[in-house]
Formats: structure tokens, C-alpha cells, sequence
């Protein structure tokens, strides 16, 4: 189904099942235990043998030499897998580094070996036996040290007007540079793959985010043909983009798996998470802003600077300052510089995570030396088109919606605009506010729906669900368009011999693959009709039944013996050009700040969203707290430590990465504007699993500096950075 | 993890004889920091003693109305125990603000005291460190050293104590129970207990190899109000970036000790003398000999604006 004229009234307006908050259907088995993870699908590999992965001890330089002696020797160990015996490889393009490395080494705790054996221990133990003997080389691991050195990315520059002379021009002026820290995904469910051949035949059960991307990027690596891999990753204990690519967990189980002759079982541990795969990169961000002392913003500049691996990309956290605001005259851009350190990558909402982080602290410092509220100042510069082209509306824009309604819900008119102020006890508090921003992105995304004689509708995509609740939301879509209950929807995902879905990551999934099921859908109710004799578009499809004209049909008896299928998808035309797509929202903080040790403790948050028609209100909480958490975390703890001479993480493990566990959180509150977005899909939908990340620290920052009258503009805001300028001690 | 073997010990006696029988095994309590350290072959022991079944879970009173608190009790236990939430409330305090409720309820007395650090470097065996491999230099100097010792660290090695139980007890003036390979038994003062590092890092306590803990005494209450107050960068589960127990009384006098900044909890009998006259003064004499790092010279700040707010609520 070509979608490319906006949406008009179809049946998922009805919204008997759409738009419900429903307990997620897959909830009874992670509750149980049943859903099978990757590392436990206990039986359809028999005899089964454990990899254990070799990391780098270096960052970069060469492997002098490596003795396999002792650890061929130790027992139970069935083989052992290097560059030198894993025969030919390519890298995908998505992929910087070689996830197999050797003899040259590109990061630290780049694989380098994998060791089978009969037993997990066993692997362990025999890995510790292997001795590699390093040549280390320089190189490059502070992204402050490169700066000077980077480039500007192929996107270019955003040049609107003439910033340089606007800037100079304006009466009030802001200037100001913030920094964020590299940052691990730390979802709970590591990294793990078993994979097993079957002749030139390859599945392997994984955790991974976008199936078809690793079917492709597993096949090119292997130099094999795409359809001899299949792989397979119905559950996934969170990925926030960490699993979105193949990784050295998934290629070596299949190396270990044909060297050994058997299936083969890998994961990654927590270290080799952290240096291993793919983190979000650290920034560098300038930030200018001019204005007229009414609050008008006449110039607006945003440079990023991030650091990446020689091939890999940046971090684009400079990208939605070239939406979110009016203003002139403008200058935005990202710049790269080479790096050493682990592959950089998508990290839930890259870019803009980041990005707001730094622009919404301007706004709101901005607003400060305006003597201006900081939600009106956002409000005096809201657009309704692109302000780069004038001609580009928003599709939807309910940024200053969001704002007021979230002023008013929180009694941020309580706010005392003067800060450091509030004291509670030995607390000081404040209040700060963030507007949030992610654009809505549009993938073809296809499913196949079944419909058999009891009236039981199948859809199979390979859409995955990565706890953000697709299962619910597609079975939902499926239930409303078939007029069918929840309880006659089955819905199995995560497979390549399904359909090819969007897949999950860049808040694209929800939309887009119920998108391709309501294409799929619409086929499946012309054949219903069809079967039926009747028109289509005069059939009802409600009840379980099949209503045209005064005839009325259960749907299983349109089904047949044989039953019912239709496959299609959502493919899009250029609405996304025509119109700018994006989601809004306000998020609102309460912090306390101890006034003797500055130790940070959020009391309240509050995130208002417009983003399209909510498809369950319940998941998409879900989504939006979950992300307030983490912009928590990246407000005050989170921060993958480097060590700047030898170019890794030190801080490699659960205990050392602190992410906000339950103490750390306090009431949040999620309100959904009613909102529909006919011009993204036929489910009026956009994306919300990131947006309710883009903002989040900003303003707890700027809560911290209501509390304290203090700015830190160096991520994460940790007490050290600003206990020497608490007020003195009585 | 290398391969061990295993046995369970049913008298401190048998473990004593268990050690000398096996020179080079390690007792193994709850094993919440043994374990873990197994898996990444920081810790090697070829043999392992359980001493789960020593029937040292119990606490008592003594004769001269202190508490006997055996090697065995669970922290959970011990943070729970009557006499100690009245008496010793800062360690009760202590207690509570360490690990987690799953963690507190395997972790032991004796085993929270020979926790080891939590020095990151430590647990990367890909990095020298002078703890882990005597004489293979210390990464961490020079490195990232945010948690690091601010005092009585060296050239060697510049970890802290995690322990947030053992601060109290240094502040309690609490006394280490032991029986040898030899089956000898003697006591060592708490403020003997952990050494700092100096050219032995990996040597970290007064106990000679195969010494076992069998309890922890506190001496009678001292009363006073009992402060803990445990600094760190989230709410909860994590380990202080500084701690400060405190038991102050009305006069103002009392005692401190302080944790996350040495190799062992930090106390300076000298400086509680200025107690009376505030955290400024005591805090000068607490860390008169500091040298921090780039990263963590911000604990001698945080350890007198601590102790400030630790005495301003004793106070009340
Ligand atoms: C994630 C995490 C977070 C933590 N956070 C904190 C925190 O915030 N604050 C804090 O204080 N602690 C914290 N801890 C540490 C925890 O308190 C210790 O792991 C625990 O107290 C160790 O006790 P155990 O009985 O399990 O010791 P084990 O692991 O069994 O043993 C530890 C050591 O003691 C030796 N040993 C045990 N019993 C005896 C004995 N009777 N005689 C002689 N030697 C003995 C063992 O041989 C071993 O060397 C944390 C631990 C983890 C894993
Ligand atoms: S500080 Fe101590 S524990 Fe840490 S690396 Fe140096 S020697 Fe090892």
C-alpha cells in the first residue's frame, strides 16, 4: 500500500481496541518465564556448546603473537575461533570496526578469539588460559584533545541569513559551551546469539532489534547468501539501539558453531558490553543565541563535535535546533574527529538525547538573561513551519500546547523565578522546564495476516518487541481492522521468514509496522469480501462477524477449510518532504539539592506529549517513563569513564556505570495530548518511545540551577562539579 | 574462574585444620565479593571452605556489657537486631545504607569487613594493578580516580575500603575475634585491622594466611547520638563516594570516622578533640596528610561539608 495523500477516516477510527490502554499480551509469559530469550532457548539446539569471547587488552596496535596451547588443552574445550582460522570474512557497512579482530586491533576489547567448549565454565576457565602478547600503538581517545581536528559531516552545514552578523547585532547574547559524556546502553538482557548449521544452512536465535539488517549484515560477513540465514528473535530484554546491528556475539557463534562442528551458544558479559559493542558518543556543544530584548531569537547557532572510529558516524545532537525554534538567521552543524575508542552508534533517540541536552539549558539561561519566564521565551519562538523553508509546515505542532497545559499541571506559576531561594529543611529546591523534541521517521514496514476457520487472525511480521509493547499494539491494529476481540489475534514477530517489518529503533516502530499491518489488513478484508461476494467497501467487519448489506457472516466461515492470507505493506510516497513530522512535548522537574554535599534528588516529573494518535495509552506510558528515568540517569549519574591514555571504559560493569534504580525516582506523571497525525500514516500515529527521552536532562538541569543558582554545563552533574560554589556551611 | 574444590567445616577448629591441611584455600562466608571475583579470576583459590556451618550466627552479650557479634551474623541480621539499633545505631545505620536487601541477607560479618575494594582497575585483568599482581604497577595512578583514597594511599596503590559496616565499627572501637591455622586464637583492635597499602597492597589485613574470623566485639554503648551519613551519586546502591559515622554527645565531644577515602575506614582520635569547635577543625586533622588526585580532591570538601551537616543534626 502506497501511502502518499494523508489519511482520511478508516477503521482504525473507530478505536474499539485502538487507543485502549490493554496490558501488554505478551506480559503472562515474562511473567511466567515462558518467553524464550535468546540465551534460553534450552532446546532447539541439542548438544549445544558454549563460546566464551576474548576481548583486546589493547585499544590499538597489533597482536605480536597469541598461545591457544594451554587453552586447546584445557578440559572440554571443542575448538577455538581466530582471525587466523575464521576463514573469509567481510564487514557489512554497518559495522566500523571488524567484530572480529587481529592481528590489528581497533579498540580495546575487540574480539579477538572465541573458545568453545562442553560447558560454559569450561570455555571461561580455557579463555583465561590463552596469552596474547600485544605491539600497542597511539592513539587518538579524548574527543577535547581532536576537536581542533574534526571535520564537518556530509550533511553540511544548516546556513540560514547571516548568523555572524545577527549575533553581533543582538542586545542579548548567550555563548556557551556544554559537554556529554560517552554513555552505555545497560539494557538488562546482554548481547547472545545460539547459532547452529544445517549443511550451508544458518539460523541463529539472537537478540536484535532489526531482523532483516542482520540477516543482510550476517550473510555479507559470512560471504553467503542471504537466504541461507535465518535468524530468529521473538523476546528482547531491552536494546535502546544497542542491538540494532550484528555484533560479535552473533557472527562467532556462528564461526564457533561451524568450527565446531555443533551448535554453538555465546554472550557477551558486562565488560565486553561496555567496550565491545556500541555506545552513544560523547559531545562537544557550542551553543549561540541572539535576541531582541522582547525575546525574540534573531540568531541561533549549534555546532556538535563527536568522535568516532575512522568510517563510523557522528553524533547528530546539533540536528533538531534546526526545527525547534524561529530565528533568522542560523547556523547549524556537526563536526567529526577520528577516535580510537569502541565503535560510537545509536543510543534511544541519538541526537537528540544528546543535543537537548545542551540546546534547552541555552534556552533556558537564554530566558534568564531576558528576565523572561523560560516557558514563555520558549513559546515567544515557536514555528509552524520549518525555519529553514517556510513553505514546510509541521504536519502537526503542538509544542506550546504542551507547554502551557504542563505550566499549569505542575504549578510551575509557583516557581520562584529567583534562583536558589527554596529551602526545604537542608534542601534546596527548583523547578525546570524542557521542551522535548524527536522527528517522526517513515519506514516501509510489511506483514502477513492470516485468518483461519475459528476465526483466529495471525499476523506474522519480523517486527520486534523489545519491551516497548509491539506485540500489544500490533495485535490491537489487527483486532480493530478484522473486527475481531483481542483474544481471537495472535501475533508472532521476530522471525525472517516473516514479512520485513520497520523493526524497532529510532522511535520508528510503533507507527510504521501497525502501519504495515493495517495494509496487510486491508488486503486480508478484500478477501474476505471477495470470498464472500460482497463489496468491500460496503463490509463492515465488527463482532467477529462480516456485515453487508442485511447479510451477516462470522468471519471463520469466510475463512474456510482452508483459511485466508494476505501479505502487503506500508510503503510511503513524500509526505515527509512536503511536511515536516515531528513530536513535541514539555517536561517538567522538581529537584532538591542538599545544601551540604550537593547530592542531586529528583521529588517530581512531569512529561506532556503530542505525538499522533497514542495506539495503547498504557504502553506508551510505559515508553515515556521509562525514558524520563533515563534522562535522569543521563542528567545526573550516567557517564562511561575513560581512561584517556589507553582509550577505554573503566568503569565496565553494573557497579561501576550507575544508571537510577528505584530510590532514584520519584512521582512521574504522562499526560497524551488527544492528537491524530492523518499526514504520517493510516494510523495517525508517530513515534513516542524516545521522545519522552529528548529534554528530560535539560530540565533537571535547570531545575538543579532554579534550586541552587549554580549552572554545570559538563554532563553528568555530579556533585564534585559544583561543591566548591554551594553556599558555605553555617 | 578456575576450577576448586570444596568442603564444608562444621567447628572453627575443623576450619583451622581444613586450612592447614590445604595451604593457599579460602573460607567462604556468603560469598557475595568471593564469588564474583572467582568469576573473574582476581581471586584464584584452588580450595574453598565453607564456613556457613560454623554455628557463628548469633550475637551476645558480654560479660563487661558490650556485644558479641559472630563472624557468620547477616548483615541483614545484625542491621535488625534490637540491642543494636538501640546501642549501636550507627551501625545498624551503616548497614542499612550498604548493597542491597538481597545482598545484605547473604552478606556476613566477617566477610563485609575483607571485601575488597571496588577500584575499577582492580577488576580488569587486562590492567596492572599492584594489588591483584604484586609488582605490576597501579593504573589507576594517573587514571580515573574519582572513588579513589585521598589519605594514607601510596605509590603503590591509592584504593579504598568499600565497607560501610567496618566505618562504623572503627567509630564503635570494635574488636576482631580470630582463630589460626594452629588453632590459636587472638584479638585485634579494629584500628589494627586493615592496613594501608604502602609497598604490600595486595596485603590488606592484620590476618595471617588460614586465620579465620570467628566474631566482632563491640565494647559497652558509649550513648551519644549516632549519625550515618553515606554520600554517593544515586539514591541508593551504590558504594560512598565519602561516609561519615558519627556518635556525638551533648557536650559535642564524640568520635568520628570516616569511609571512601583510605584503605581502611578513616578515623584521627587527635582531631575529635576539635569536635566541640566543628568540621572545619576536625576535618583539618582528619585529613591533615591528604593528597588526593585531580579527580577526587573534591572529597576534602565533601568530607568537612559531611561532617558539618552530620554534627548539625546530632545537634538536633
Ligand atoms: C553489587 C554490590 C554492591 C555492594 N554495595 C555495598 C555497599 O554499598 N556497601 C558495602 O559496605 N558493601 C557493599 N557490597 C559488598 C558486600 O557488603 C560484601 O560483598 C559482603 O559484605 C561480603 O560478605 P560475604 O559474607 O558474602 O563474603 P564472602 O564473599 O563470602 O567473603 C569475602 C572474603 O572474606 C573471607 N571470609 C569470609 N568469612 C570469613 C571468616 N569468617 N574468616 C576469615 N575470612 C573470611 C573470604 O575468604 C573472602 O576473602 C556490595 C556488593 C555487591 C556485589
Ligand atoms: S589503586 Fe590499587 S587496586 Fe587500584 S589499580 Fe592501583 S594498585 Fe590496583
Amino acid at each position: 500500500m502506497k501511502f502518499d495523500t494523508p489519511a482520511t477516516t478508516n477503521p482504525i477510527d473507530q478505536l474499539k481496541v485502538v487507543g485502549k490502554p490493554t496490558d501488554r499480551i505478551d506480559g503472562p509469559l515474562k511473567t511466567t518465564g515462558k518467553a524464550t530469550y535468546a540465551y534460553e532457548w534450552h532446546d532447539v539446539a541439542p548438544n549445544v556448546a558454549y563460546g566464551w569471547v576474548i576481548g583486546s587488552g589493547i585499544a590499538k596496535g597489533r597482536i605480536a603473537s597469541m598461545d591457544l596451547e594451554a587453552a586447546r588443552k584445557a578440559p572440554g574445550v571443542v575448538a577455538i575461533v581466530t582471525a587466523e582460522n575464521a576463514g573469509p570474512l567481510d564487514k557489512s557497512k554497518r559495522n566500523t570496526a571488524t567484530l572480529l579482530g587481529g592481528p590489528e586491533i581497533e579498540h580495546y576489547q575487540q574480539a579477538v578469539a572465541l573458545v568453545v567448549a562442553e560447558t560454559f565454565e569450561q570455555a571461561r576457565t580455557a579463555a583465561g588460559l590463552v596469552r596474547i602478547d600485544y605491539t600497542p600503538a597511539d592513539g587518538a581517545y579524548d574527543l577535547a584533545a581532536v576537536k581542533d581536528k574534526a571535520e564537518k559531516t556530509k550533511d553540511g552545514d544548516s546556513v540560514v541569513g547571516d548568523f555572524a552578523g545577527a549575533f553581533a547585532a543582538a542586545p542579548v547574547k548567550l555563548d556557551e559551551t556544554y559537554t556529554t559524556p560517552d554513555e552505555s546502553h545497560a539494557m538488562m538482557e546482554p548481547h547472545a546469539t545460539i547459532a547452529a548449521w544445517e549443511g550451508d544452512r544458518l539460523t541463529v536465535w539472537t537478540s536484535n532489534q532489526m531482523i532483516d539488517w542482520m540477516v543482510t549484515d550476517l550473510s555479507a560477513t559470512l560471504k553467503m547468501p542471504k537466504d541461507k540465514v535465518r535468524v530468529i528473535s521473538p523476546f528482547i530484554g531491552g536494546g535502546f539501539g544497542g542491538k540494532l546491528f550484528l555484533r560479535a556475539d552473533a557472527l562467532l557463534a556462528a564461526l564457533g558453531a561451524r568450527e565446531a562442528g555443533r551448535p554453538v551458544k555465546v554472550g557477551l558479559s558486562r565488560p565486553l558490553m561496555m567496550n565491545n559493542t556500541t555506545h552513544r558518543p560523547a559531545t562537544i556543544q557550542r551553543v549561540r543565541i541572539g535576541a531582541t530584548p522582547d525575546g525574540t531569537i534573531t540568531a541561533i547557532a549549534h555546532e556538535g563535535w563527536s568522535g568516532n572510529l575512522p568510517g563510523g558516524s557522528e553524533e547528530t545532537a546539533t540536528d533538531q535546533t534546526r526545527l525547534l525554534y524561529a530565528g533568522a538567521n542560523r547556523l547549524i552543524g556537526n563536526r567529526i574527529a577520528t577516535l580510537d575508542l569502541p565503535e560510537g552508534n545509536a543510543m534511544r533517540a541519538p541526537g537528540e538525547a544528546s543535543g537537548m541536552m545542551a540546546l534547552e539549558v541555552a534556552m533556558d539561561e537564554m530566558a534568564e538573561k531576558l528576565g523572561m519566564d523560560p516557558v514563555e521565551f520558549r513559546i515567544r519562538n515557536d514555528t509552524q513551519t520549518d525555519p529553514a523553508d517556510p513553505n514546510r509546515a509541521f504536519s502537526q505542532r503542538q509544542l506550546v500546547q504542551c507547554l502551557r497545559l504542563g505550566a499549569e499541571r505542575f504549578g510551575w506559576a509557583k516557581r520562584n523565578p529567583q534562583p536558589g531561594q527554596v529551602r526545604d529543611g537542608r534542601w534546596l529546591v527548583g523547578l525546570g522546564v524542557a521542551a522535548a523534541f524527536r522527528n517522526n521517521l517513515l519506514t516501509k514496514s510489511a506483514a502477513r495476516v492470516r485468518l483461519d476457520q475459528r476465526g483466529i487472525v495471525t499476523v506474522e511480521t519480523d517486527m520486534t518487541d523489545i519491551g516497548t509493547g509491539s506485540y500489544t499494539i500490533i495485535a490491537q491494529t489487527a483486532a480493530e481492522m478484522m473486527g475481531v476481540g483481542l483474544d481471537k489475534v495472535a501475533v508472532r514477530l521476530g522471525d525472517s521468514s516473516f514479512p520485513v517489518s520497520a523493526g524497532s529503533g529510532g522511535q520508528w516502530g510503533a507507527n510504521n509496522a501497525t502501519a504495515g499491518v493495517y495494509a496487510a489488513c486491508v488486503k486480508l478484508r478484500e478477501a474476505v469480501a471477495q470470498k464472500l461476494g460482497v463489496n468491500s467497501a460496503d463490509a463492515q467487519f465488527a463482532d467477529g462477524q462480516v456485515v453487508a448489506g442485511n447479510r451477516k457472516i462470522p468471519l471463520a466461515e469466510a475463512a474456510g477449510a482452508d483459511g485466508l492470507s494476505a501479505e502487503d505493506g506500508i510503503e510511503y510516497g513524500d509526505l515527509d518532504k512536503k511536511y515536516q513530522q515531528s513530536t513535541f512535548g514539555a517536561h517538567y522537574v522538581e529537584a532538591a539539592v542538599d545544601s551540604a554535599t550537593g547530592e542531586i534528588r529528583v521529588r517530581r516529573m512531569l512529561a506532556v506529549c503530542a505525538a499522533g494518535r497514542i495506539l495503547n495509552p498504557k504502553s506508551a506510558r510505559s515508553q515515556v517513563i521509562g525514558a524520563m528515568t533515563m534522562g535522569v540517569g543521563a542528567a545526573l549519574m550516567e557517564e562511561l569513564a575513560l581512561d584517556k591514555r589507553t582509550g577505554f571504559f573503566v568503569n565496565h560493569d553494573l557497579a561501576g556505570y550507575e544508571v537510577p534504580v528505584h530510590a532514584d525516582i520519584p512521582h512521574q506523571e504522562v499526560i497524551f495530548l488527544d492528537e491524530t497525525d492523518p499526514i504520517s500514516s493510516p494510523m495517525k500515529a508517530k513515534g513516542v518511545g524516545e521522545l519522552g527521552l529528548c529534554g528530560v536532562g535539560a530540565a533537571v538541569a535547570n531545575a538543579v540551577h532554579n534550586a541552587t543558582g549554580l549552572r554545570v554545563r559538563e554532563y553528568p552533574i555530579t556533585l564534585d562539579k559544583f561543591l566548591d560554589r554551594l553556599p558555605a556551611m553555617g | 574462574m578456575r576450577p576448586f574444590t570444596y568442603e564444608r567445616a562444621d567447628s572453627p577448629a575443623a576450619a583451622a585444620a581444613a586450612v592447614q591441611r590445604r595451604p593457599g584455600a579460602k573460607f567462604i562466608a556468603g560469598g557475595t565479593n568471593l564469588l564474583d571475583l572467582m568469576k573473574l579470576e582476581i581471586e584464584t583459590p584452588a580450595h574453598l571452605i565453607d564456613v556457613n556451618g560454623l554455628k557463628l550466627d548469633t550475637l551476645e552479650a558480654t560479660p563487661d556489657g558490650g556485644l558479641r557479634i559472630g563472624a557468620l551474623v547477616r548483615n541483614t541480621a545484625l542491621a535488625a537486631d534490637p540491642r543494636v539499633r538501640r546501642d549501636y545505631s550507627v551501625l545498624s545505620r551503616a548497614l542499612l545504607a550498604g548493597a542491597s536487601g538481597q545482598l545484605r541477607n547473604k552478606a556476613t560479618t566477617a566477610g563485609n569487613l575483607l571485601q575488597r575494594t571496588r577500584c575499577p582497575y582492580f577488576y580488569d585483568t587486562n590492567q596492572p594493578c599492584n594489588k591483584r599482581q604484586p609488582g605490576s604497577g597501579c593504573a589507576a595512578i594517573g587514571g580515573y580516580s574519582r572513588q579513589l583514597a585521598v589519605v594514607g594511599s601510596s605509590d603503590a596503590c591509592i584504593a579504598t575500603h568499600p565497607s560501610d559496616m567496618a566505618v562504623a565499627m572503627r567509630a564503635l572501637d570494635a574488636t576482631v575475634e580470630t582463630v589460626r591455622a594452629d588453632g590459636t586464637t587472638r584479638t585485634i583492635p579494629i584500628a589494627e585491622f586493615h592496613r594501608l597499602p604502602g609497598d604490600t597492597p595486595h596485603i590488606e589485613t592484620a590476618l595471617v594466611p588460614g586465620e579465620l574470623i570467628t566474631a566482632v566485639t563491640l565494647p559497652k554503648p558509649v550513648g551519644g547520638t549516632h549519625v550515618y551519613r553515606k554520600v554517593r551519586d544515586r539514591a541508593s546502591y551504590a558504594f560512598a563516594l565519602v561516609s561519615v559515622a558519627a556518635v556525638v554527645q551533648r557536650d559535642g565531644s564524640g568520635r568520628v570516622a570516616v569511609g571512601g577515602v583510605a584503605h581502611r575506614p578513616w578515623r584521627v582520635e587527635a582531631a575529635e578533640a576539635e569536635m566541640p569547635r566543628g568540621a572545619k577543625a576536625v576535618t583539618a586533622g582528619l585529613l591533615a596528610d591528604a593528597k588526593p588526585t585531580h579527580d577526587n580532591a573534591f572529597k576534602l570538601t565533601l568530607v568537612e561539608r559531611t561532617l558539618a551537616s552530620v554534627l548539625a543534626e546530632a545537634k538536633g
